[in-house]
């Protein structure tokens, strides 16, 4: 549905994309992730045709989004970040407007609108004017738009920023619901957001795709391992051994807090392998009690980090320069 | 077709129902209100429409980028300009659904300046002929100055910086051909034929010479034009 092929962009110099590319297929929800400035906005610009990348090609529907645009664009729904509204008009009269510039005659904005204001629970407020809607409201009027003519592709940028926590998660739902029919990319800077709603994710970060992936691999395929903490009480000298023996581990490291007849451990494990049991076993085989096992993954936040510090090692010229 | 006009439906219904049209329309009729007593109260007055019809283009070249000045720069400001790009709109019904609305706005402005010329018709009996070609002449400087604001707000997403970029390229019209009588040659020439001086006053004499209609007519096309330009390249910029 959407098919991206070494876009570059630049702002007078500075890259801010560079060389992306990626695909969505049809019904898929893709998160876009990564810190601000990252080029997750630009991305959904260029997507949305609103500025031509600098090269590369992409398309959406089939259209090629410079060439077709105007065809490209009839099968987008768009939010920008800012979630731009004309703060004069009242949401119905928006709505009305926002559909006939896409095309859609009377009759079918007409019954759109009330399905969107019901979607997205605006119905008290269909006549009220969008300047005096708090900003959890216009956020909503602003996905209402972006779906309203039914659009196959939906690119929404930081849908759920700046709205209270039960909204936000009122709108996750709502996003996560609208991927059942629409195909859609969504950028956040929230890790859980993304891994709670998105089927994919990318990383992107200082313009370049750093990740690809499902929420839940991301975690085991980056690291290379897999990690368990174990907690058992028993004589730490006898249980090291024995864990070590356990076939597939790699290593352990003993957390030095706990001490007595308590230990907690942290077992480096081989990729793929869930040798939880076979721990559990060895444990329970010498008679020490067994408190706690559990399977770690890195969590997105760690893998977030360590892509995007990694990459500044890499980067020296990205360590600020002292002032004279 | 439908795009254009719902953008200037749109349009026409925002400035109606915006305070600050009618504030800046008042400011315009009353200016144009108090020269006109002024001018048919001198002695020897003409029972005519040439002294309110000079004033009113004067201040048109205050009113119209007033009009115009909203109507690009707060998409641009608001960010409302990249939902309206990004539909499946062309720029040239975004420019001239707006250009339109302005006009019609204009126009109902310059209704009003009619109670003054039922007045002279009252209390005079003035010669049709010039008071229509007048009106023509107006109507048309008007459109043009409404075209040439419209640029200006294309260019900044301030409307302040709009209007005054629109009212300086306006009075570089207005008041060059007293540069051009200075320069010589072609260049003089140049200036002199671009100039709008000169060219209401054969109007209001009741000349309607189709150079000059001519000449309104490509001022409108030429920053309708460049207004549409100046709306692709911010793709670009």
């Amino acid at each position: 549905m959407i098919e991206v092929s070494d876009i570059t962009k630049y702002y007078g110099d500075f890259p801010a994309v560079t060389g992306l590319t990626f695909s969505v297929p049809k019904g898929e929800i893709l998160g876009f992730l990564g810190p601000n400035g990252a080029g997750k906005s630009t991305t959904m610009k260029i997507l949305t045709g609103f500025m031509p990348p600098t090269s590369g090609t992409a398309s959406i529907a089939g259209f090629d989004i410079v060439e077709e645009s105007l065809n490209a664009r009839k099968h987008i729904g768009y939010l920008p970040e800012t979630v731009p509204l004309y703060l004069d008009m009242t949401v119905s009269d928006y709505l009305s407007f926002m559909g006939t510039i896409r095309g859609m005659n009377g009759s079918e904005i007409n019954r759109r609108r009330s399905d969107v204001i019901e979607l997205c629970h605006l119905e008290e407020y269909s006549s009220t004017i969008i300047g005096k809607l708090s900003k959890g409201y216009r956020q909503r009027v602003g996905i209402s738009q972006a779906i309203l003519h039914e659009p196959d592709v939906l690119i929404l940028d930081e849908p759920t920023i700046g709205i209270d926590p039960i909204q936000v998660v009122e709108t996750r739902q709502l996003i996560k619901d609208l991927g059942d029919e629409h195909t859609l990319i969504l950028s956040s800077h929230i890790l859980p957001e993304v891994s709670l709603i998105c089927d994919r994710i990318i990383i992107i970060h200082e313009g370049q795709i750093v990740a690809v992936d499902e929420p839940e691999n991301l975690g085991t395929n980056l690291s290379g391992v897999e990690r368990v903490e174990l907690e058992v009480k028993g004589p730490n000298r006898e249980i090291i051994p024995v864990l070590e023996s356990v076939d597939g581990v790699q290593e352990i490291s003993r957390d030095s807090s706990t001490g007595g007849a308590f230990h907690r451990y942290q077992i480096t494990v081989d990729l793929g392998k869930d040798i939880r049991s076979d721990l559990a076993t060895a444990v329970i085989e010498n008679q020490w009690e067994l408190l706690k096992l559990q399977s770690l993954g890195m969590s997105l936040e760690e893998i977030f980090l360590r892509l995007t510090i990694e990459e500044q090692q890499l980067n020296p010229t990205t360590v600020p320069e002292t002032l004279e | 077709m439908n795009n254009l006009l719902a953008i200037t439906a749109k349009e026409t219904r925002a400035y109606f129902a915006m305070p600050s049209a009618y504030v800046v329309g008042a400011m315009f009729l009353a200016l144009t209100g108090v020269f006109f007593v002024f001018d048919i109260s001198s002695p020897f007055a003409e029972a005519g429409v040439r002294g309110l019809v000079d004033w009113a283009s004067f201040f048109t070249i205050f009113l119209a980028p007033l009009l115009t000045m909203r109507l690009l720069a707060e998409e641009q400001k608001l960010g409302t300009l990249e939902l309206l790009l990004t539909s499946p709109v062309r720029e040239w019904e975004v420019v001239l659904g707006k250009y339109i609305a302005s006009l019609a706005m204009l126009l109902a402005i310059q209704f009003v300046t009619l109670y003054y010329v039922l007045m002279i018709y009252v209390f005079g009996d003035p010669d049709s002929g010039p008071v229509l070609s007048s009106y023509l002449g107006l109507i048309l400087h008007g459109a043009a100055a409404l075209a040439i604001g419209l640029l200006g707000s294309s260019l900044s997403g301030n409307q302040i910086v709009a209007a005054v970029v629109g009212t300086a390229v306006l009075l570089f019209f207005t008041f060059i051909d007293r540069v051009s009588s200075l320069v010589e040659g072609a260049p003089g020439g140049f200036l002199n034929a671009i100039s709008m001086d000169g060219r209401l006053s054969d109007f209001t004499r009741g000349v309607i010479d189709t150079s000059h209609i001519i000449y309104f007519l490509s001022l409108i096309a030429i920053f309708v034009f460049l207004t549409i330009r100046s709306l692709e390249t911010r793709r670009w910029r």
